[in-house]
């Protein structure tokens, strides 16, 4: 495989990653900002990014924004922010066209990084406020986001999974914010969280792409000045042990297909040395077109159109999601279960462990061809716990066996099923 | 093999059209870890109803055949070839849309089996009425989720506002009904037609090395029979200029109403050079009015009518084009209302040359971006190519466009009669 150098360095108060690479005709940039996952501030960490995606003090309004974007050759910026495990990171994300393939341009790298780090630390605040007309009409979007949620029905039932599976935990924490936060939300408050969040949260800056080291770093450097904050730390969560009996929750709503989601705890999580089971585990039993789920549910016994499983990397939650008829839902269950038992009993051969293996490297390899698919996994590997490197990674993939999946298997206990049905068509 | 070099983007193409009439493409890039092989058909959902290769009378087949065959291919006397493709360690998937159906690998290893497997699979159908039987629980249930997606049920809504006629307003996968109708004798009837060698292409692009590749795909291809190629004989009925209902309204239980207001660009089978400026120009022109920085979206933002789901989406093929504008929004009328006064507007607006600068570099950024992608590349060059025109050599005709043209373009772009709006509220 190729070589992946994150040469980390720490200039001005940030983890600086600059990465060559000749795959792409644009060079992406991605900040992150994290800190820990905290009910108090979550609201206010989801609304800030759209905030500052509003205007900066040089570009006052949107519209001034998108066309100085526009004129860097159409770079895109997006701001977005994700729960990853205990933490809640704030991503600014910048791509833009490398200015070798266009005549007579020099200076886009720098312009985008001076408007990246313009649109982070010097937004359009005035007098200790963020301007009160875009706070509310910000406000106002995301109460609707967060009603939404109800409108996509996969999304709701994986939001409620986890409420009854991880209540009490901060992962419980919804990703969205919460509606009943907004009302105590001023222009004034929301400016004090900014400047605390540019201060004390740990930020990484990513760049990737075809370009003279150096002189980036030096560019970087003539830009970006910051504090370093005091507290680093990995994102990786003390997932909880399995509480008591298996919960079964039922909820009805007027919809077409049903919901069956199935949360189950591994205790594996990035920092694990059985992590590398785990991801082998989970392809077998859900996660990809010839596991046992997909196989059985699907193609043996048609009760579905897709059904799979998945897991989070830093807490080690693992879900089954799968969308079916109301009427099939003591069916669906029992055949999960029985997949999940097959899978303890090692009912699978050691070629299926071979040929996963070959797979699952396969689709790091393809992820890191992808410019955010590489960056992420480097974040991954950043926070996670335990810095291995991507290649120790995929030896770590290449050394698993058959009996280290039984023993994963073997740890995964089922602790909450949600089902979301309809009315007239449930048994 | 042909060798195409596009030196302003750095990117050589390998082409040949095999004896059996396919079209093969192959793009090296060896700094890539995959390989990525795309094996489309000139045929969507809308190619319902022709005349069968060898025949001379024409059929209609239920709707959703297009997509029922994606489904059935993978699927054979003894296994799944998802299966085979996951033994060799590659990704697969396939797709139907309205014009075509395309199926794919991703792969770093044992590309040579992957692709055997790809060319094989999909050349070799095996339905028996049974297996067909046992398809129709899994794509209802497909269905069902999509049905239960009010965004998508509304754009549908929209699209059907606006055609009369034309197959486009059918969904992809067709009714439950159609579903259940459908017989294996229509598999093989579409299948014989629109899976011949001449009505496909081929694209490969990653790192793989260029003769060994061709030559395994002749070898392959040599090695099975077909009858003669044909040209496909398709019909479509009279799609009128004007919009079939001016406005649609439905109900679902959603937690916040929503409208979309749909544009009927044009609906008769446009030349290549018509198309190739349709293609830069309806997108162009829409993005610069309705795009976040365009002024269309402050008013809209401002005044409190659309929230984060605002979208604007734009659709341009050899014979219908339609574009969308749509959000969640508290008032669906007044959105609806806002929208078209802001649609309208344009007969009477020119783009100035400093706006017109600022749209093509836009464009070109966003062309290099998109450009990273494999994926996006090899389904872009096969639609191009499909209708006659070279995806690489985008980048000199946008900065080829003159201003008189995209004004002329904004003059006649909005006409009343050829406005939709479709409003979802919610349900009780």
């Amino acid at each position: 495989m190729k070589v992946i150098i994150d040469k980390k360095i720490e200039i001005n108060g940030v983890n600086l990653h600059i990465i060559p690479s000749k795959k792409y005709k644009t060079i992406s940039i991605v900040a992150k900002f994290k800190a820990p996952l905290n009910r108090q501030t979550i609201t206010k960490r989801v609304l800030l990014p759209h905030i500052l995606r509003q205007g900066t003090k040089n570009y006052p309004t949107r519209a001034d924004l998108q066309h100085k974007l526009d004129d860097l050759y159409g770079a895109s910026l997006s701001l977005d922010s994700s729960k990853i495990g205990d933490y809640h990171v704030m991503s600014v994300r910048m791509e833009i066209a490398n200015q070798k393939y266009i005549q007579d341009e020099s200076s886009i790298i720098e312009n985008a990084i001076t408007l990246l780090n313009e649109v982070v630390f010097n937004p359009n605040t005035k007098d200790h406020a963020f301007s009160a007309p875009v706070v509310d009409r910000e406000k106002k979007v995301l109460q609707q986001q967060i009603r939404s949620i109800i409108d996509d029905k996969d999304s709701f039932a994986q939001m409620r999974l986890v409420d009854e599976m991880c209540a009490g935990e901060p992962y419980q924490i919804h990703e969205q914010g919460y509606e009943e936060d907004l009302a105590d939300i001023t222009p004034e408050s929301l400016y004090d969280y900014h400047q605390s969040l540019i201060q004390d949260d740990e930020m990484d800056l990513y760049i990737l792409g075809d370009f003279d080291e150096q002189r980036l770093t030096r560019i970087v450097e003539q830009i970006l000045v910051r504090k370093q904050p005091e507290i680093q730390s990995s994102a990786t969560s003390e997932t909880s042990e399995k509480q008591g009996e298996l919960k079964e929750i039922i909820e009805v709503q007027d919809l077409q297909q049903s919901k069956l989601h199935v949360g189950y705890r591994t205790g594996v999580t990035y920092k694990d040395r059985h992590f590398a089971s785990l991801l082998i585990f989970d392809s077998l039993f859900g996660g990809y077109p010839g596991s046992k789920l997909f196989i059985n549910v699907r193609e043996k016994h048609s009760l579905a159109y897709y059904v799979g499983s998945g897991f989070d990397t830093y807490t080690g939650l693992l879900f089954v999601t799968s969308g079916i008829a109301a009427k099939d839902y003591k069916k669906t269950r029992s055949i999960i279960d029985d997949q999940l038992k097959a899978m303890q009993d090692g009912d699978f051969t050691d070629l299926e462990v071979e040929e996963i293996k070959n797979l699952t490297s396969s689709q790091f390899l393809e992820a890191m061809d992808f410019a955010q698919g590489l960056i992420e996994l480097l974040y991954q590997n950043q926070v996670g716990g335990r810095t291995i490197g991507l290649e120790k990674l995929l030896e770590e993939i290449q050394q698993v066996t058959k009996e280290d999946v039984v023993e994963m298997a073997n740890k995964v206990v089922a602790d909450t099923v949600y089902f979301l049905t309809s009315k007239e068509k449930s048994e | 093999m042909k060798k195409l070099e596009y030196n302003t983007i750095d990117e050589i193409v390998y082409t040949e059209k095999l004896e059996n009439g396919l079209t093969v493409f192959l793009l090296p890039k060896q700094e890539m870890s995959k390989v990525y092989s795309f094996f489309t058909t000139d045929y969507g959902s809308i190619d319902h109803t022709f005349t069968p290769i060898g025949k001379t009378k024409k059929v209609t087949v239920p709707e959703g055949v297009a997509h029922f065959l994606e489904h059935k291919l993978f699927e054979k006397e003894d296994r799944d070839v998802f299966e085979d493709f996951g033994k060799q360690g590659a990704s697969a998937n396939a797709y139907t849309s309205t014009t075509e159906t395309a199926y794919l690998f991703t792969a770093t290893e044992k590309i040579n089996e992957n692709l055997l497997t790809l060319l094989d699979f999909v050349q070799q159908p095996y339905f028996t009425e049974q297996t067909v039987e046992r398809e129709k629980g899994i794509i209802v249930q497909e269905l069902q989720m999509y049905l239960d997606q009010a965004d998508r049920r509304l754009a549908m809504s929209c699209v059907q506002a606006m055609f009369k006629n034309h197959p486009v307003r059918n969904e992809v996968l067709g009714t439950e009904e159609s579903i259940n109708a459908i017989t294996k004798d229509d598999l093989y009837t579409s299948y014989n037609t629109f899976y011949h060698p001449d009505n496909m292409m081929l694209f490969i692009a990653g790192n793989f090395e260029v003769e060994t590749i061709m030559t395994l795909i002749k070898d392959n291809q040599a090695s099975k029979t077909f009858e003669k190629p044909s040209e496909i004989q398709r019909f479509m009925p009279h799609e009128p200029t004007a919009v079939a209902l001016k406005e649609i309204t439905i109900e679902m239980p959603v937690s916040a109403s929503k409208c979309n207001v749909g544009i009927k660009e044009y609906s008769t089978e446009l030349t290549k050079e018509e198309l190739q400026s349709r293609l830069l120009l309806q997108s162009m022109v829409l993005e610069h009015y309705f795009a976040g920085s365009g002024k269309f979206y402050k008013e809209l933002y401002d005044e409190g009518l659309i929230d984060r789901t605002y979208f604007i989406e734009t659709v341009a093929e050899a014979d219908h084009g339609y574009s969308l504008i749509g959000s969640n929004t508290e008032n669906p009328e007044a959105f609806a209302n806002k929208v078209k006064e802001l649609l309208l507007s344009t007969n009477d607006l020119e783009i100035s040359p400093e706006s017109f600068e600022r749209m093509k570099k836009k464009r070109i950024g966003q062309l290099l971006r998109a450009m990273n992608s494999l994926e996006y590349i090899a389904s872009e060059f096969v639609r191009y190519e499909r209708f006659g025109l070279d995806f690489f050599e985008l980048i000199p005709t946008i900065q080829a466009i003159s201003l008189e043209e995209l004004n002329v373009f904004v003059k006649n772009w909005v006409t009343e009669d050829r406005l939709s709006v479709s409003k979802m509220f919610a349900s009780e």
